[in-house]
């Protein structure tokens, strides 16, 4: 199914956000089309919650425009909130309040007949799996409740599209699991459009159809993720997880001598090398003469964190200032919250 | 597949809705007022199920009670020298301890105002709900309107319900029954009260914007509020002696200029124009709120004002009064407007 045919449901056109001197959002051209998982991707301080807030008209953009379903978001915010459900990062309710209390006030901010609200906030509890809960004070929930709870109420009002901003965060695995596959259930059955912002990129991986990364308010990439993985190939990056017996410093200069490596990591138990070429055949014949034993080697996949960490260096030696080294190593986690 | 091609035809239906613009336009504002609706009744419930708010009920009634047994104690010293309006001395009479019903609301009207709106707005972002509620299709601005129009009718309620409480007690208590202009004033007395009450309540809420953290929006109301009631007097006495000073061989214009500058930055304080204005109303025979010479009053002949009269006296410091809430109103409008909504 090639969903590339069909006119875009959320669409911007070089959408910018000025915080003062800093760029928050930069030039952001975007479309993301009826009933596919987008997932916007991006270290902390990248500009992706921004970016959501510009999409509901919450936020006005410096220049630049932005339409979901052929509406703008600046001048129409009420029409476009009708359409788009939000799921903010660390979603609140009111704590003195049961869950179906908050979720028939949303239900009546909408604007919905009574009845309609009743027979929705029961389906609703259902899918979401909190309907013993629905009868407790929201006060009492623990935050993987919290986070289901905000998902049925986003479909309170029946969006069209749905946006949620970090919505894994702090969720126990099977937790994750399970929103992961709702998820995954709105876009298949219900034909919801999804736009999830997160720097979380295993899970995102496991459900977006497309995703976007963004660095320091630009979109570096954008695209399906083999695609993206293929792009990557093609610079000729070979990434290669290997480790020995013995253990000690030699078998870390043996690994830096090798030919065309870029770069020898140590994590946790093995070393990641990254390398222009595939270094396998002659790593395996210099550990042997070297007298080293070989307990692991292993190619790694082209996984959305490689692509990733790639995009992001890529963007960080543009970049290149004082701390342009500092950025390039640790990369991901360097520069969060600024 | 399916899904896909069902969707498609639900957009293309959309577009050729046969709904014409004008008729949708006035669809969607009544669906953005019943948002305003739900605010309100969800406010409404929230203050009436709040422990704070049976808190300043039982305070008011407290309070109501004591300046009433007050009054009623020292009323029939107080008839004995001017039996008149007798109703109205329930309300202003002071006990030999106690201070008088009026003083007393002066005094802790705005504690109630502040109680009521000093976290309407901040505590909507540290909980983390006003996301979430200002993404749903309502207009910004009805989120404040809902919570000013909770608070005021509280506010209204219970103002009602004090003044029918002091009434009622006070006729079974001294067995006289009011007059129709007593009534009349009282229920005057009362709409000030209200708006007096709804001033501190619109500044609570202001603050409630502008700061981040509860407990600072209500330092800030609390500060206010006893500078208002205690220090502005202080004050204004000071920038008076400074601009007219007085010494010993002051002239009469000296001491007038000196007294209506006085006059003119107590009355800044909302406090100092609510008092003004009650002790009008419900003292028939004040006259004039200014300083009046002997001279001036020559010829006049001693009486009480009629109702109209008191209250065009005090109309000044009604729109005072409502003009001060706008402005507080206004300013939480455009700070809350502009405020950029992120998560807590």
């Amino acid at each position: 199914m090639d969903v590339t045919e069909k006119s875009p449901i959320i669409h911007t056109e070089g959408l910018t956000k000025k915080y003062g001197e800093k760029t928050a959002v930069s030039d952001l051209n975007l479309d993301i089309y009826p009933g596919e998982i987008f997932g916007l991707l991006g270290p902390n301080g990248a500009g992706k919650t921004t970016t959501t807030l510009m999409l509901l008209g919450l936020s006005e953009p410096t220049s630049g425009k932005a339409w979901i379903d052929g509406r703008d978001c600046t001048r129409e915010p009420i029409a476009v909130k009708r359409i788009v459900g939000y799921l903010p990062d660390n979603v609140g309710f009111y704590g003195d309040m049961t869950g179906r209390e908050n979720l028939r006030f949303t239900g009546r901010l909408n604007g919905l007949p009574d009845d309609l609200i009743e027979k929705r906030i029961d389906e609703l509890l259902e899918k979401v799996g909190m309907t013993e809960a629905a009868d407790q004070k929201t006060g009492t929930y623990s935050r993987g409740m919290r986070q289901r709870l905000g998902v049925a109420d986003v479909l309170m009002k029946d969006p069209k599209v749905v946006i949620m901003d970090e919505p894994t965060l702090g969720i126990d695995p099977e937790g994750m699991r399970a929103l992961m596959e709702l998820i995954r259930r709105l876009a298949s059955e219900d034909g919801r459009t999804i736009l999830i912002s997160s720097h979380q990129l295993y899970q995102i991986q496991q459900i977006c159809d497309r995703v976007g990364l963004f660095v320091e308010g630009q979109l570096v990439a954008c695209g399906k993720i083999d695609e993206l993985a293929r792009s990557m190939q093609q610079e000729g990056v070979s990434i290669l997880e290997t480790a020995a017996f013995p253990d000690d410093a030699g078998f870390e200069a043996l690994l830096k001598s090798l030919g065309n490596v870029d770069s020898v990591e140590r994590t946790g138990d093995f070393y990641v090398v990254r390398s222009r070429n595939d270094v396998k055949r002659e790593l395996l014949r210099r550990s042997l003469n070297s007298g080293y034993t070989l307990s692991l080697i292993r190619q790694r996949e082209n996984d959305l964190d490689e692509i990733y960490r790639r995009y992001f260096e890529e963007a960080g030696e543009e970049h290149e200032d004082g701390d342009g080294k500092r950025a390039k190593r640790f990369g991901i986690f360097g520069r969060s919250g600024q | 597949m399916k899904t896909e091609t069902v969707r498609e035809q639900n957009v293309s239906a959309s577009s050729a809705d046969p709904v014409s613009e004008p008729e949708k336009n006035g669809r969607e504002a009544g669906r953005a007022r019943s948002g305003l609706y739900a605010l309100y009744r969800k406010e409404m419930a929230d203050h009436l199920h709040s422990g704070r708010f049976l808190i300043v009920l039982a305070l008011i009634l407290l309070t109501s009670y004591a300046s009433l047994y007050g009054a009623v104690s020292s009323l029939s010293d107080a008839v004995a020298s001017d039996s008149d309006y007798i109703f109205l001395k329930l309300f202003t009479l002071s006990g030999s301890t106690i201070p008088s019903f009026t003083t007393f609301i002066a005094l802790l009207g705005p504690f109630v105002g502040l109680t009521l709106g000093f976290d309407a707005i901040n505590s909507e972002r540290s909980e983390g709900t006003l996301n979430r509620l200002i993404s749903q299709p309502i207009y910004r601005d009805a989120v404040i309107n809902g919570k000013f129009l909770a608070g005021a009718t509280i506010i209204l309620v219970m103002v009602l319900s004090m003044g029918l409480f002091i009434g009622a007690v006070g006729i079974l208590k001294t067995g006289i029954p009011p007059t129709a202009e007593e009534v009349g004033r009282a229920a005057v007395f009362l709409l000030f009260t209200a708006v007096y009450i709804c001033f501190w309540l619109s500044l609570s809420i202001l603050f409630s914007v502008l700061c981040r953290h509860a407990a600072t929006s209500a330092m800030l109301g609390i500060g206010l509020w006893i500078f208002f009631a205690l220090f502005m007097s202080l004050v204004a006495s000071i920038v008076a002696g400074a601009l007219y000073p007085l010494n010993d061989a002051a002239t009469v214009g000296q001491v007038l200029d000196n007294y209506e500058c006085q006059t003119m930055i107590n009355r800044l304080s909302p406090y100092y124009l609510y008092s003004e204005a009650v002790s009008t109303i419900m003292d028939p025979s004040v006259r004039t709120t200014n300083l009046v010479l002997p001279q001036q009053l020559s010829g006049a002949i001693t009486g009480y004002l009629s109702l109209g009269q008191s209250v065009l006296l005090v109309w000044p410091h009604l729109t005072g009064l409502l003009a001060l809430t706008a402005v507080m109103f206004a300013g939480s409008y455009i700070g809350f407007m502009r405020r950029e909504v992120r998560s807590r």
